[in-house]
C-alpha cells in the first residue's frame, strides 16, 4: 500500500488537533499528582519522586461529599440520556413514519429548539421549578436536560430512521408485528450507530454543565460534580490540589462511557438488508 | 386457500388518481400476474391487496371476507418484496421465524415450519448466516421462505426477480413456478417483464395508467389483444403498427389498405365502415419471407440482427412506417438493400381510431 502525501497531511492535521484537545486534560492529570509548590514552579513537568503526592485526592475525599456529588452527576446524566434516547427515537419514528396533521409544524417547532439556546429561558425555568417545588432536586435538572437534548436527538435519529428501507417496516407489518415491536425490534437495533452518536453528543454537555446545577440545585446535597469542585475555588484561596484531583476523577466516567459508545459510532448495520 | 376479488377499487394520492374502478377476481390456486409499464399502478394494487395501502373506494375480499379494514397480518397474505426486505440484524433462521413469534405459533411448530421451508428452498446450511453474508439469489430465497412459513392463503410478489442477474432470474422463475405447483396457493405477482408474465401466469392482468386493459390467459392475450396497448405490450419484439384505411366492407370482411398493399380481414359486423382510419398490427414472427397470395411489404433495410436461430430485419417501408420482420437465421438481407416480407391476412390485427380491436371474438 502506498501512502499518498494527501493522507499524510490529513493525519498531521488530526494529530495536531488531538494534541491541542488533549493538552489541557493532560495538564490536569499530571498536576493532580504534584505538590502545590511543584504545580506553580513547573506546571508542565511530570510528577517525580520529590513532587509526587496524592494529597489532593485525600482532601477531596476527606473534606467534601465527593461520592455524593459523583452519584448525583451520574444519576442526572444516565437518566437524562436514557430519556432523551428513548423519547427522541420514538418521536423521530413518529415524525418520519406517520403522516398526521401538524407533522410539519411539530418538526419546525423542534428545529427551533436547536437554534435557540435553552439558557435564554433560565429565569422562567427557575420560576417554573420554584412553582413546581422542584428546586434542589435532581428531577429539575433531568427535566431541563431532556428538553435541551431532545431537539437535536430527534433531528439526528429522524435522518437515520428515514434511511431504513420502507420495505422493512412493510415486511414486518405483513409478518403481523405490532408498531411498538417494529420500533423496538427492528428500528432501534438498526439505528444503534445513530443512538451512540446522540448519546455522546448529549452526555458530555450534561456531565460538564455548571449553569443549571448552580441555579436549580445548588444545595441540599443535590450538587453535581462540577458544582462540588467549586467549593475548593475560593475568593482568596484556591486549593489547586483538590480542584485538579476532583477534575481528574470527574473525567473518568465520561471517558469510559465514550469508549463504550464509540465502538458503535462508525458501524453501519444496514448492510445486507436490501440489495 | 382463498380467492381474491376486487370490486370498483380506486386509489388516489391527493388529486392524482393512481387506480380507478378496478374489478378483478382471482380464483383459488390461480397464478395471476399484474403486468404493465412503470407507473401503471400495479405495485400499488398489490400493496392494496396486502393492506399496506388504503383504498379511496371499492371493496377487497379475500376468501369470503371483506378485508378493507383488516391490517396486513390478518389477511392471511404473505408478501415478497423487490428489495427482499430482510431484517439485517437477524440471521436467516430468525428472519423466517420472526413473524411466527407474533402470530403466537407454538415454538416447536414454528421450528418445524422454518426447517421445512429451509429444506424446500435449500437454505438449511445457511440458517445461521446474516443477510449481508448471502448472495442475491440466496437473499431472495430467504424472502420467499419467510413468506412460506406463514402458511398464507395468498402469496404476493412485488417484482421479486428484478434485482437478480439474467441467469439467476430464469432459475428463480422456474423455482417459483414449481413452488406454485407444490403449494397450490393463490399467487399474485407483479412484474414489468412480459416474459415473466407469459411464462408464470395462469392469468395475466395488463394494467395501464391505473386501469385494467385486459385480463386473460397468456396465449389469449397474445392471440387476441383487445386494444393497441395490449397488442404492443405483449410479445417481443413488439408488434408492428402500420397506419391503414378501410377500403370496402362486406358482411363479415373488410378490405384494408395499408403501406401500398391491401388485405381482406374478418371483422365484427358493423365495427368499421369504408373510409375509416385504422391501425394494422402484425407481429414480426408472423411475417413470411415467401408467401403466395398474401400482401407483400417492401422496404429498405435499416439494420439486421442475427441471433443464430433467426434474425430480425428492421426495414422502412415506402409509406414511412418502420417494421421489424423475423427472418430465418441465415438471411441474405444486408443494411441498405431492399427486402420483401409477406403478411398472411389471418395474422393481421386491426384496431379502430379509438385503438380497439375490430376483429371478431376468437374462441
Amino acid at each position: 500500500m502506498t501512502i499518498r502525501p494527501g493522507r499524510i497531511a490529513v493525519h498531521i492535521a488530526l494529530i495536531l488537533y488531538t494534541i491541542l484537545a488533549l493538552g489541557p486534560i493532560f495538564l490536569i492529570l499530571i498536576n493532580a499528582f504534584k505538590t502545590r509548590r511543584a504545580i506553580f514552579a513547573d506546571p508542565l513537568g511530570l510528577p517525580n519522586g520529590q513532587t509526587w503526592t496524592t494529597i489532593g485526592f485525600d482532601r477531596v475525599f476527606a473534606n467534601s461529599d465527593f461520592g455524593l456529588y459523583f452519584f448525583n452527576s451520574l444519576t442526572v446524566t444516565v437518566v437524562s440520556l436514557v430519556l432523551i434516547v428513548l423519547i427522541g427515537a420514538m418521536a423521530a419514528w413518529a415524525l418520519t413514519e406517520y403522516r398526521f396533521r401538524g407533522n410539519t409544524l411539530l418538526s419546525l417547532y423542534l428545529a427551533i429548539g436547536i437554534m435557540v439556546p435553552i439558557r435564554l429561558g433560565s429565569v422562567s425555568i427557575l420560576r417554573m421549578m420554584v412553582e413546581l417545588n422542584l428546586v434542589n432536586t435532581l428531577t429539575a435538572l433531568i427535566l431541563v436536560y431532556v428538553a435541551q437534548g431532545l431537539p437535536l436527538a430527534i433531528l439526528i435519529l429522524g435522518e437515520f430512521i428515514q434511511q431504513i428501507p420502507k420495505d422493512l417496516r412493510d415486511a414486518a407489518r405483513c409478518d403481523g408485528v405490532s408498531e411498538y415491536r417494529i420500533f423496538f425490534s427492528i428500528i432501534l437495533p438498526l439505528i444503534s450507530p445513530a443512538i451512540a452518536t446522540v448519546a455522546v453528543f448529549t452526555m458530555v454537555p450534561v456531565w460538564n454543565d455548571l449553569w443549571f446545577p448552580l441555579i436549580l440545585a445548588p444545595g441540599d446535597g443535590k450538587q453535581t460534580i462540577t458544582l462540588g469542585v467549586q467549593q475548593f475555588i475560593g475568593q482568596y484561596v484556591t486549593d489547586w490540589n483538590a480542584v485538579l484531583a476532583s477534575l481528574t476523577l470527574a473525567i473518568a466516567p465520561v471517558l469510559v462511557l465514550y469508549l463504550l459508545f464509540s465502538r458503535y459510532l462508525v458501524r453501519g448495520l444496514t448492510a445486507g438488508a436490501v440489495k | 386457500m382463498a380467492e381474491v376479488s376486487l370490486h370498483g377499487v380506486a386509489k388516489s394520492f391527493g388529486a392524482t388518481e393512481i387506480l380507478r374502478d378496478i374489478n378483478l377476481s382471482v380464483d383459488d390456486g390461480e397464478f395471476v400476474v399484474f403486468v404493465g409499464p412503470s407507473g401503471c399502478g400495479k405495485s400499488t394494487l398489490l400493496r392494496i391487496i396486502a393492506g399496506l395501502e388504503t383504498v379511496s373506494g371499492g371493496e377487497i375480499r379475500i376468501g369470503s371476507q371483506r378485508v378493507n379494514e383488516l391490517p396486513p397480518a390478518d389477511r392471511k397474505i404473505a408478501m415478497v418484496f423487490q428489495s427482499y426486505a430482510l431484517y439485517p440484524h437477524m440471521n436467516v433462521y430468525k428472519n423466517m421465524a420472526f413473524g411466527l413469534k407474533f402470530a403466537k405459533t407454538d415454538k416447536a411448530e414454528a421450528d418445524r415450519r422454518v426447517r421445512q421451508a429451509a429444506e424446500i428452498l435449500k437454505l438449511t446450511p445457511l440458517l445461521d448466516r446474516k443477510p449481508r453474508e448471502l448472495s442475491g439469489g440466496q437473499r431472495q430465497r430467504v424472502a420467499i421462505g419467510r413468506a412460506i412459513v406463514r402458511n398464507p392463503s395468498v402469496f404476493l410478489f412485488d417484482e421479486p426477480l428484478s434485482n437478480l442477474d439474467a441467469a439467476l432470474r430464469v432459475n428463480t422463475r422456474l423455482e417459483i413456478a414449481k413452488l406454485h405447483r407444490d403449494l397450490g396457493a393463490t399467487m399474485i405477482y407483479v412484474t414489468h417483464d412480459q416474459v415473466e408474465a407469459m411464462t408464470l401466469a395462469s392469468k395475466i392482468v395488463v394494467l395501464n395508467q391505473g386501469r385494467i386493459e385486459q385480463v386473460g390467459a397468456p396465449l389469449e392475450l397474445y392471440r387476441s389483444p383487445r386494444n393497441l396497448f395490449v397488442a404492443g405490450f405483449i410479445g417481443s419484439p413488439r408488434m408492428n403498427f402500420i397506419k391503414g384505411q378501410v377500403l370496402r366492407v362486406s358482411e363479415e370482411q373488410a378490405i384494408i389498405g395499408f403501406a401500398g398493399t391491401e388485405a381482406a380481414v374478418d371483422v365484427r359486423p358493423g365495427s368499421v365502415k369504408p373510409g375509416d382510419h385504422v391501425t394494422v398490427g402484425i407481429r414480426p414472427e408472423h411475417m413470411e419471407v415467401e408467401g403466395a397470395g398474401s400482401a407483400p411489404l417492401r422496404g429498405t433495410i435499416d439494420a439486421v440482427e442475427q441471433l443464430g436461430e433467426s434474425s430480425y430485419v428492421y426495414m422502412r417501408l415506402a409509406s414511412g412506417d418502420d417494421v421489424i420482420v423475423r427472418a430465418p437465421g441465415e438471411t441474405e438481407a444486408t443494411p441498405g438493400g431492399t427486402y420483401t416480407a409477406h403478411v398472411p391476412s389471418r395474422a393481421l390485427h386491426v384496431f379502430d381510431a379509438a385503438g380497439l380491436s375490430v376483429l371478431p371474438e376468437r374462441s
